[in-house]
Formats: structure tokens, sequence, C-alpha cells
């Protein structure tokens, strides 16, 4: 059954017309061209495919379209702002917190998401926080020092 | 076998346009281990141009999965031309642009691929000289190069650039004698880190993998696939799944699919196909796999024999006979295989995920009853390969299918296809037979490894009286003959063979230590002759802050070292069991290196610490369960791969020795992990561990034979 939803994307307004079932990680991959938003597992136990609504990460494999229907959704598409890297993303070049970056953008949403929530999280928190991303690389020790290296986030507009 | 050799150098500046070529292939040594029996008495394995742009691109047959290749061979290339990093562009893996390659696997890019690199890039500086002589009529001995620009020594305003020098030229090149390469004091890109070339486009979601690319018209496709390998259709019935609405149905030779422009709407149709199996009863399971390999194991290669076995263990006061095994182990990369293919006008172009786009091309091709030539695979970032990617199962399917649907089609592998189609690292057995003499020295050594190969069987220690065998090879390489011993596809996994055989050899010499009643360092130095190795454990052990104990100390601690890739490896480990539930929490490794040169020290650390987080897969939790040819783990729900909260403190060291050339980084830090965490789960319990991984499980029954036997550590003695 289609329907238009609207939502927010990445800062501007987004309307689609089509099954408010499908789901968010496909119609963002297919229907938008958003591909830095990855398929790992299909089950919501990678994160690979993180994204944020309303300022909280969810697993875009398992989130029907129609829940974000009037809601803000960020993409790593829209991390960076102006041309300017985000602080996170600034810190995974300069931590080195990425190696073959198929994981990069879900950790990225995953560690955006742990810092509005906890502005200045120990070490500890970190990896608990971002328990639930897997990366078979091993850059693990990396991207919690990029996260706490960028931490606290600076004020953004 | 039909392959092409890439193509000439005529059609090659057709294709590129002008400038300074210079074409290099590896010596013919590299070209032996590289493909056996092959000879190319003109095949060029890369080449870089120097355009009008002054821009220096490189074209490599190697592809970047994360190891960071696509900036070191930049380094490489900009330290021996004389340029900076940002004006060296990479194209990689792209079969038509690229001279023929076999794979990116084996650490083998810096190690074999770089010098001819390096000795390409440097030639083209002389060529570049030599222009630049003619052009300001001042001899080659009075020029100097500085970021790509040729200057007068005495006169630096007499000055030509690289651009202008390649500008309308045609020149090609080949690289006959080597020009003299930079020495390491000469280094000004070489030995250091560099940001990523790949780091931004990464962070921000451009970078493109193969499931990234798209094409207008394109179909995803979803196969029907088996419920386990062997299995064959009894009856199928596809009506409900056809009568979807955009459903393209595909049957052609067994093979069965669905296409639609959306590829949840391929999924739905997928599961509308009604299929019965008739499914082989299983003969194997994880527990009888192990007797399995030794009956079906004969006649051993001997890949090595001094002194006299019977001899040394007359001579032995002790003797201990062991038995160690791992289970099958996944690739697990976070990227499941994926492939796009367009194929119109008798010509194939596919984007694949693979560590091998030249034997992927030479696949698709014989499968499309193509010539080579007219298949291109392009070969975008790869999502973690780890031997993995080398099957090319994917893209072979998704050519198939777009050569029927005349449309480009996409294959992107589910999670559960990822496990069930996974080359895995082969189910292994190794037996030892070793013996220590009065004075605490190893007398003899007989080793016996079953079904992982020969790589990391050979121990780094000065043993009198040994033997090593390897029993059926590889067990995947296809120059053995008869029957595959596996129930489902294996394959080469990060350091192929070498974690089971350091993990048992490692294991043998610390449980010798310990019957010798000897620090476990101090036992293995004993042993050693060998410069580099001794080396790397004395830097291990001042960075770990190693005290002398003999094992079971209750501390935790442990080492283990190992050779691979031409790279000394020196690992030493500290941890906590918990008793109750045999849980193994890793406290802290610390692992030195001795690389030769190293081209940029941050990337080769970035190779250690993934490896020695991925080494705590395989030596705890990871074992493949199935049933016959039934793949029983097919998510990361019940496959449990290293987390966050697993992570140790890493600390790397790299021993320095620019006397000798690059050695490999990617794979060797891997290999001491099981053993080292086995020696430090002994010394923190007095159990001995025999099997990979050491699962909670495990480790608590390890520590309950152990209390029953009452004495510890001789449950593998003989």
């Amino acid at each position: 059954m289609k329907t238009a939803i609207q939502f927010r994307l990445n800062g501007r307004p987004a309307t689609l017309t089509t099954d408010g079932g499908r789901t968010l990680l496909w119609v963002l991959r297919t229907d938008l061209g958003l591909t830095g938003t990855k398929y790992g597992c299909g089950t919501g136990q990678c994160g690979a495919c993180t994204v944020i609504v309303d300022g909280k990460a969810v697993r875009a494999c398992l989130t029907p379209l129609k829940d974000v229907a009037d809601r803000e959704v960020l993409t790593i598409e829209g991390l960076a702002r102006d041309g300017r890297l985000h602080p996170l993303q600034q810190a995974f070049i300069d931590h080195g917190g990425l190696q073959c970056g198929y994981c990069t953008s879900g950790m990225l949403m995953g560690a955006y998401a742990l810092l509005l929530q906890n502005r200045e999280p120990s070490r500890a928190a970190i990896m608990a926080g971002m328990e639930r991303h897997l990366c078979r690389c091993g850059a693990h020790q990396r991207i919690v020092g990029a996260i706490a290296a960028a931490r606290p986030m600076e004020e953004r507009s | 076998m039909s392959e092409s050799r890439g193509i000439d150098r005529r059609s090659f500046f057709k294709l590129i346009g002008g400038g300074i070529v210079v074409f290099f292939g590896l010596d013919p040594s590299a070209l032996f281990a590289q493909d056996r029996g092959r000879i190319y008495p003109e095949d060029f394995n890369a080449y870089l141009l120097i355009g009008g742009n002054g821009r220096v691109t490189v074209y490599s047959g190697k592809i970047e999965m994360g190891q960071g290749v696509m900036t070191s061979q930049a380094q490489m290339a900009a330290e021996e031309l004389g340029v900076a990093l940002s004006s060296i562009d990479m194209v990689l893996g792209d079969t038509e642009l690229c001279p023929w390659d076999m794979g990116t696997f084996g650490s083998l890019t810096t190690r074999m691929f770089g010098p001819a690199l390096r000795a390409a890039a440097a030639d083209a500086r002389a060529v570049l000289l030599r222009l630049a002589a003619r052009k300001l009529g001042v001899p080659q001995a009075a020029l100097v190069v500085d970021d790509g620009v040729v200057f007068v020594a005495s006169d630096p305003a007499r000055r030509i650039g690289y651009g202008e020098l390649a500008k309308g030229a045609k020149i090609a090149h080949a690289v006959g004698e080597r020009a003299a390469t930079r020495t390491v004091s000469e280094f000004r890109q070489m030995g250091k880190s560099p940001q990523r070339l790949d780091a931004p486009e990464k962070v921000t979601g451009e970078a493109r993998y193969a499931a990234d690319i798209r094409l207008p018209g394109m179909l995803y496709a979803r196969i029907l696939r088996p419920p386990a390998h062997g299995a064959t259709v009894a009856r199928l019935d596809t009506t409900a799944a056809a009568k979807l609405p955009g459903v393209k149905l595909i049957r052609r030779d067994g093979l069965v699919a669905v296409l639609h422009a959306d590829p949840e709407a391929a999924a739905a149709a997928l599961e509308r196909i009604q299929a019965e199996w008739r499914v082989p009863q299983p003969t194997v399971d994880g527990e009888s796999i192990f007797g399995h390999l030794l009956s079906a194991s004969a006649d051993p290669k001997e890949i090595s024999h001094n002194g006299a076995l019977a001899a040394g263990r007359a001579n032995a006061a002790q003797v201990f006979e062991t038995s160690y095994r791992k289970g099958y182990v996944a690739h697990a990369p976070i990227e499941p295989h994926a492939a796009l293919a367009r194929v119109v006008d008798g010509k194939a172009t596919v984007w694949a995920s693979t560590q091998t786009p030249f034997p992927t091309r030479d696949r698709i091709a014989q499968a499309l009853r193509f010539d080579p030539k007219n298949v291109r695979v392009i070969t975008p970032f790869v999502g973690g390969g780890f031997g993995g990617k080398s099957s090319d199962r994917q893209a072979v399917e998704a050519a198939q299918l777009a050569q029927i649907a005349g449309k480009p089609v996409q294959i992107a592998w589910t999670r559960a296809e990822e496990f069930f189609y996974d080359a895995f690292d082969p189910a292994a057995v190794v037996s030892i037979v070793s013996g220590i003499d009065r004075r605490g020295r190893i007398s003899f050594w007989d080793y016996s490894v079953y079904a992982a190969g020969e790589r990391g069987a050979s121990p780094c220690y000065e043993l009198p009286n040994a033997r090593v065998r390897s029993f059926r090879g590889l067990s995947y390489d296809p120059n053995v003959t008869g029957k595959s011993l596996h129930p489902f596809a294996v394959g080469p996994w990060r350091a192929p063979g070498a974690n089971m055989n350091v993990f048992a050899v490692e294991s043998q010499i610390d449980l010798m230590a310990a019957a010798a009643a000897a620090d476990p360092l101090a036992f293995r130095l004993r042993h050693l002759k060998d410069p580099r190795m001794i080396g790397v454990l004395r830097a291990a052990a001042d960075a770990f802050g190693w005290k002398p104990a003999a094992a079971p100390s209750g501390r935790g601690v442990g080492v283990a070292c190992s050779i691979d890739a031409g790279t000394y490896v020196a690992t030493m480990a500290e941890l906590k069991v918990d008793p109750a539930s045999g849980r193994v929490s890793v406290q802290r490794i610390v692992c030195a290196q001795d690389m030769g040169i190293v081209v940029n020290p941050d990337g080769a650390k970035m190779q250690m610490e993934g490896a020695i987080t991925m080494g705590l897969g395989y030596a705890l939790t990871e074992e493949l369960r199935f049933r016959g040819g039934e793949i029983l783990d097919r998510n990361f729900g019940s496959y449990a791969i290293p987390r966050f909260s697993w992570l140790p403190k890493i600390e790397t060291v790299l021993v320095s020795n620019d006397g000798l050339a690059p050695q490999g980084g990617g794979e060797p830090a891997i290999t001491p992990m099981g053993a080292v965490l086995a020696n430090a789960v002994f010394d923190a319990t007095g159990a001995r561990l025999f099997r990979l991984p050491m699962t909670p499980e495990r480790v608590r029954s390890a520590i309950a034979a152990k209390a029953a036997a009452g004495e510890p550590e001789r449950a593998g003695a003989g």
C-alpha cells in the first residue's frame, strides 16, 4: 500500500510515496541513493546500518519506513556539514579508527548517539556503548581512542 | 585454462592518453612463487603513469580491503619518484586498466610487489631526469628533484616540472636494470605514517563497495539456496513467486533466481518459492571431524628431518605425546560478498568484492563462454577479506543472471549466505611427540600436521633429532588429489594454517618448559640462535615487564612466538580466568615484531592490533557448528566474533631492522594468538587446553580434569 511519508533527512525535508512497510535501510540505499548506510547482518546484530532517528541510534535494517514519518533522520551522509567533517569523523581519521571502512558509518553513528547521551564517557562507557557494533578488522582499540578524543564534542549549530 | 594477459602497450595508450609510462614486473623468483609453471616474458605486473598535469597514477592489481596498501603503495611510489604523496592517484584491481595479478593475499603486497613498484618509480625518476637534462641543457648530475620538480642544483630558478616533461609524451619505458632505490636514511615518505588515502571517503560514507554501485535499470537478485551442501532439489514450485508484480524469475541449469528492482521485493519473492530438498545423510559433525581427518589422511609430505628420532627419544628423560585440535573458523567480514554485473554487446563488466580480480575475471569468462578480454572486473573498496573473498561465486552468479536477464544485476549476499558459502579455515589436528633430556633441553621433536598445511609448522628453535610432516597438505590445495576431506568449502584464512601450527608448536614448547620447571621465556631462549627471534622476544619482554617464573605461576601470563611471511613476532599476554564459569578475560597483549624496513609504521601497527584482536576470536570463541553439509551458524548471534568488551590493552613494538627489505605485515601477528592465550591460561590455572577455541566449557572442564588428577600439568603428557 503506497502512502506519502514525510520526514526530515539529514536536515532537509523528504517525501516518499511508497509502501511504509518497507525497511528504512533499503529505502535509503535504493530510492534515496544513500549507500553509506550498510547491510551487515539484517538482524540488528552488527550495527553496520546504524542511523540516528530523533537523536537515538536505531538499526535501519529493522526499522520500517513508516516509523520515521514526521521524524528527524540522520545518516552518515549528513554528519559532515558545509564540507566540514564532524569532530568524530576527524577523530576516526586522526586515530586510525577504521580499516576496511565497512563498519565505519555505523560506528560513527553509534558513537554520535553515545556522545549525545553522555558528553564525556569514560573508556569503559565507550566500550559498553559500542558493544553492539561489530568490526572484523580489529580497529576497536583505535575506535575507542577516537571516540574518547572527540569528546567533548564541539558545539554545533 | 583460457586467460588473457592484460592489454598491449598500444591499446594501453589509447585507453590512457599520453604521458610517460613505466611498466614493471616482478622478478622471476617472485613470478614463480605467484604462479608456478607460468612464464611471463613480456608481462608487466603494474605500471605507473606520469601525466601532463604532473599527477602520477599507479595502476596495480592489488586491492584495498582495509590493510592500507592503497596508502603504502602510494608512499613507495612517491618516495622513489620524489613527489608529494598528494600527487599520487591509485587505480587498484581493475582488470582492464591494471596488469595481471594473482590476487591480494599472503602478506605479499609490500614484501614482493613493493620492491618492483619502488624500482619502477626509481626508474621513472631516472627517465624524467634524462628528459630534464636535455631540456635544461645541463648534465644529469647537475640536477636535483624535489616535489615533482627538477631543477639545477646550482641555479634553482632553472627548473621544470614532471608534468611539463610528460606533456604530449607517449613514452613507454620498461624497467630493465633496476635504478637505485633510496636507502632508509634518504627516506622522506617511507617510514612515515601519513593520513590514510582512503580515510576521508570512509568516514563520510562516500566510499563505494560493490553493493553500493548503482546502474540505471538494475535488478537485485536473490537465489534459491539449498539447506545443506550436497542437497539437491526434489520438487520445486515457483508459480507463487512468479505471480508477484515486477518479479523476473530465472531458472537455468540448476540456478533458480528471482530478480526485482527492489531488493526487498526480490527477497519476498524468494520466500514464495516452494522447494523440497534431498539432503544427504550427514557423516561428520564438529566432534567426529577430527577422527575423520586423521583416518582420511595418508602419505605425508616430509617438510624437514634432521638427526635421528630414535636416538633423541632414547636420550629423553620425559616424553610428551600430545594432540592439538581446532575446528572450522569463518571469515565473517562485515561486508558480505556482493557483485554488480552488466553484460552488453558481448562484453561483461562486473564490480565485485574480491581479493582476486584477475582469477575472478577468468572464471566469469569461463561461465559466460566469453574471451577473458571481453570481461572487465572492477574492484571497489572491499569490506574485509581475510582470505575469504577469493571464491567469487557471487561475481559469476551476477554475470550469469545479467546475461540471461539482459539487464544489470546485483547480488548482495545475506549474512546467512555469507556463512553458508564461506570457504572456512579448515578443522585440523596436530600430533606431536617430543622429549626433554635431564638438563631440560629438547632432545627430539616429531611433528605431524593434518589438514592445516605446513605454514608455521617448522619450529624456529634449534632442535636436534626433529621431523616435521604434513598430511594432506592444506587440504583445499587443488594439487592435492582425491576427494575433499571436508563437508563444505574450506580455503585460506588470515595466515592459512599458521594459526593452527603455531598454536601446537608453541603450546608444546610451553608444556616442556613447565615440565623442566623453567621460565617459558628462558626455555625458549635456551633453544634459539636466530638473532631476529631473540630480538623480538627480548623486545616483547622489555615492553611487557616479563618477570621470570616457571608456569603455572598463577599470574596468568604467557608467551608465544612465530615466523610468518618473513616477519618475526613475539607476543605476551596477561589474562584472568574465572574458575567458576571458565571465562577467559584478556587484560593485556604486548606484541613485538621485526618486519624489516617499515613502510608505514602506524599502518603496520594497525595491522598488528587488528590481527591480535581478530586472533582473540579463533582462540576463545569461534568454531563453526555444522552437521554434515548443513551450516548451523548463520549469523553473529550464535557465531561470536570479538567485541569491544573483550578488548585488552594492546601494545605493539616495531623492532628496527632497516637492513632488511620490508616483510609481511597483514598476517604475522595473528599467528601466536592461540598459543599465547593457551599458555597464559595454563599459567593462571595449571590446566592445559589442547583445543581451540578455548570456550568457557572447555576451560572449566580442563580445570576440573586437572583437579581430579590432583597434579598440575600432566594432562597432555605421555
